[in-house]
């Protein structure tokens, strides 16, 4: 069943006098139980995606419904079934952990006994336990990303927004943010992120839509994205001793094969072989050269990256655009921040 | 989620953020105790200011400094809301299903009775420097304190949520609050000021407000100052309350 479910979204802001287009025209529909990632360069749209969802900015135009309530005739039936964290938290400072969680659990309608249950349940859930007493102000950066988390997650949300969750994390905090939400995955919860890191949807999702200048420009799973797009390669080594000619002769026969799309001659030693399906392919090609007589010196399977999927679809790199989007002329950091 | 349940929550959180430090609160009196202790003494020994009888220039004086209290404390609380507002902490409540109004009321509400507390300190301070004020009368003055309360801190957040900017708002706050306070009689009565400064005076809601305490504080009940202040300070609450709904609705928007 569809729990997200975008029609015809657009959404532009004023900047300097002139309008931005942040979001033209996307659709989308996301399942109970997904993990769907929004992967793209900063300014591409994720942001003001995932603000809209959560109520915080209306939609200039389109239809979204999330569990079957239209976002703008029920915002707050929107408001119960979404939890949401944004780029910057929203803890507060002044409170302890379990006063801030409890705070949230009572503007979410949960009263006394109910309410304490519920938050000692989520401290639980996120090994926030110890943790409860301390002020929010004293806690590390990851300490206080599973705390958005647990604020999130307060009033058992079938959905949770994440706008770039493991931004500004170290790599241990990371990890562990990664395994919460893997956790929060395996019970069932539907999420949807942000993320401009590759390895992060790659890792989390079930599903990725790569997003860029307000449009979805691809969706599926990562493994399959990547395997439309760019297909996977073999680095085929030959023995050392092999000679120019046996070189040429691994290059013809491997180019008859029907589960080969193209055989390229890296350097002397090496040919680089474009494939389908990289993990059959790999035995089929070593048993092919070892009928001919060639000794092959390694093997090796190379699957492509998000990044190579955003490459084919839009001609530039991710890691570029993030860097173009990052340049003091780029607008769309600025536009949605500016309200 | 109802508006009271919301505004209760969100209140009880401000409340304990207030009252964890209260040495902020009595921080905030070191101003107007210096005036009380180190300028007032100088109007006692006046002679010949018309507007000041004699034996009455504490009580002439102090509502006056009340009036400075809620300017330049319930005025610029909206630097709070700037802070929270950067933080993202608003925008997680906005998230939740709470009634948005809440997040003005609330704070408005503690805003109001953290000047009351102020104001019945200083007032506890100055009866021994020569404040006298009948019950009734200090009640009555006490309402339209809070009116002013309620229009200050409502207008300090409608900045907050327009500028989001702390330097902004202290710009924008600094420039109106001088001029606003130095043309309402707060320090030295205005009939002592030459005919234009009067004349722009007029249009000073303050100097109403100022008046119309004034009034009140020296037992003429019937004088038209009070009518007129009470009016101001409604008012100026009212619209004041109308602007910062708008703004908070025009920010989330």
């Amino acid at each position: 069943m569809s729990l997200i479910s975008v029609s015809n979204l657009w959404k532009s802001y004023r900047w300097r006098g002139r309008s931005v287009e942040a979001l033209r025209g996307l659709s989308l529909s996301v399942s109970e139980g997904e993990c769907f990632g929004l992967l793209g360069p900063n300014g591409a749209g994720k942001t003001t995606l995932l603000r809209i969802l959560a109520t915080l900015l209306p939609p200039d135009r389109g239809n979204v419904a999330i569990a079957g309530a239209d976002l703008r005739r029920h915002p707050e039936r929107v408001r119960r079934t979404v939890g949401y964290v944004g780029q910057q938290g929203g803890t507060d400072i002044q409170a302890t952990v379990f006063q801030d969680l409890l705070l949230q659990a009572h503007l979410y309608g949960l009263r006394g006994q109910a309410a304490w249950r519920r938050v000692s349940e989520v401290l639980e859930q996120l090994e926030l336990n110890d943790l409860a007493g301390r002020p929010v102000s004293s806690l590390s950066g990851g300490q206080r990303r599973r705390l958005d988390l647990a604020l999130g997650l307060v009033h058992r949300p079938p959905l949770l927004l994440l706008d770039e969750p493991s931004l500004g994390l170290d790599p241990v905090s990371r990890r562990q943010l990664w395994d919460c939400l893997s956790g929060l995955r395996a019970q069932g919860a539907t999420i949807v992120l942000t993320t401009h890191y590759l390895d992060e949807a790659d890792q989390l999702c079930t599903r990725v839509a790569i997003i860029d200048k307000g449009s979805i420009i691809a969706d599926g799973s990562p493994a399959r994205l990547k395997q439309e797009s760019a297909g996977e390669t073999l680095i085929l080594t030959l023995a050392p001793s092999a000679s120019a000619s046996v070189r040429q002769q691994a290059s013809d026969l491997l180019g008859t094969c029907p589960f080969v799309r193209a055989v390229h001659q890296e350097d002397s030693e090496q040919l680089r072989l474009s494939v389908e399906h990289g993990e059959s392919a790999l035995p089929a090609v070593l048993r092919l050269l070892e009928e001919a007589g060639l000794t092959v010196s390694s093997l090796v399977l190379e699957r492509p990256s998000l990044d190579d999927v955003f490459y084919r679809y839009t001609g530039r790199s991710l890691k570029k655009a993030q860097a173009e989007a990052a340049s003091p002329g780029a607008w769309s950091a600025f536009a949605w921040k500016g309200r | 989620m109802s508006l009271f349940s919301s505004v209760w929550y969100l209140w009880l959180r401000q409340a304990r953020q207030t009252w964890r430090h209260p040495i902020w609160v009595i921080f905030g009196l070191f101003q107007p105790l210096c005036y009380l202790l180190l300028f007032a003494p100088l109007l006692q020994n006046l002679s010949g200011i018309p507007a000041i009888a004699a034996g009455e220039a504490m009580t002439f004086y102090v509502p006056g400094l009340l009036v400075m209290m809620a300017l330049f404390g319930a005025g610029y609380v909206g630097f709070g809301l700037v802070v929270e507002l950067q933080g993202g902490f608003i925008e997680r409540l906005l998230v939740t299903p709470m009634t948005r109004a809440a997040l003005l009321l609330s704070r408005v509400l503690l805003d109001i009775m953290t000047l009351l507390i102020q104001v019945l300190l200083i007032c506890l301070i100055a009866l021994p420097l020569g404040l006298r004020v009948s019950p009734g009368s200090f009640l009555l003055a006490l309402l339209l304190l809070v009116l002013l309360g309620l229009g200050l801190a409502a207008c300090s957040y409608a900045l907050a949520f327009l500028l989001r900017s702390a330097e902004a708002l202290s710009s924008l706050l600094n420039m109106v609050s001088v001029p606003l306070l130095l043309l309402s009689g707060v320090l030295l009565p205005l009939t002592l000021a030459p005919p234009p400064l009067r004349a722009i005076a007029h249009f000073n809601p303050f100097a109403y407000v100022v008046d119309g305490a004034r009034a009140l504080f020296l037992g003429r009940l019937g004088d038209v100052a009070v009518w007129q202040g009470y009016l101001c300070a409604g008012v100026f609450a009212l619209l004041a309350l109308f602007w910062g709904l708008r703004s908070l609705k025009r920010a989330v928007a």
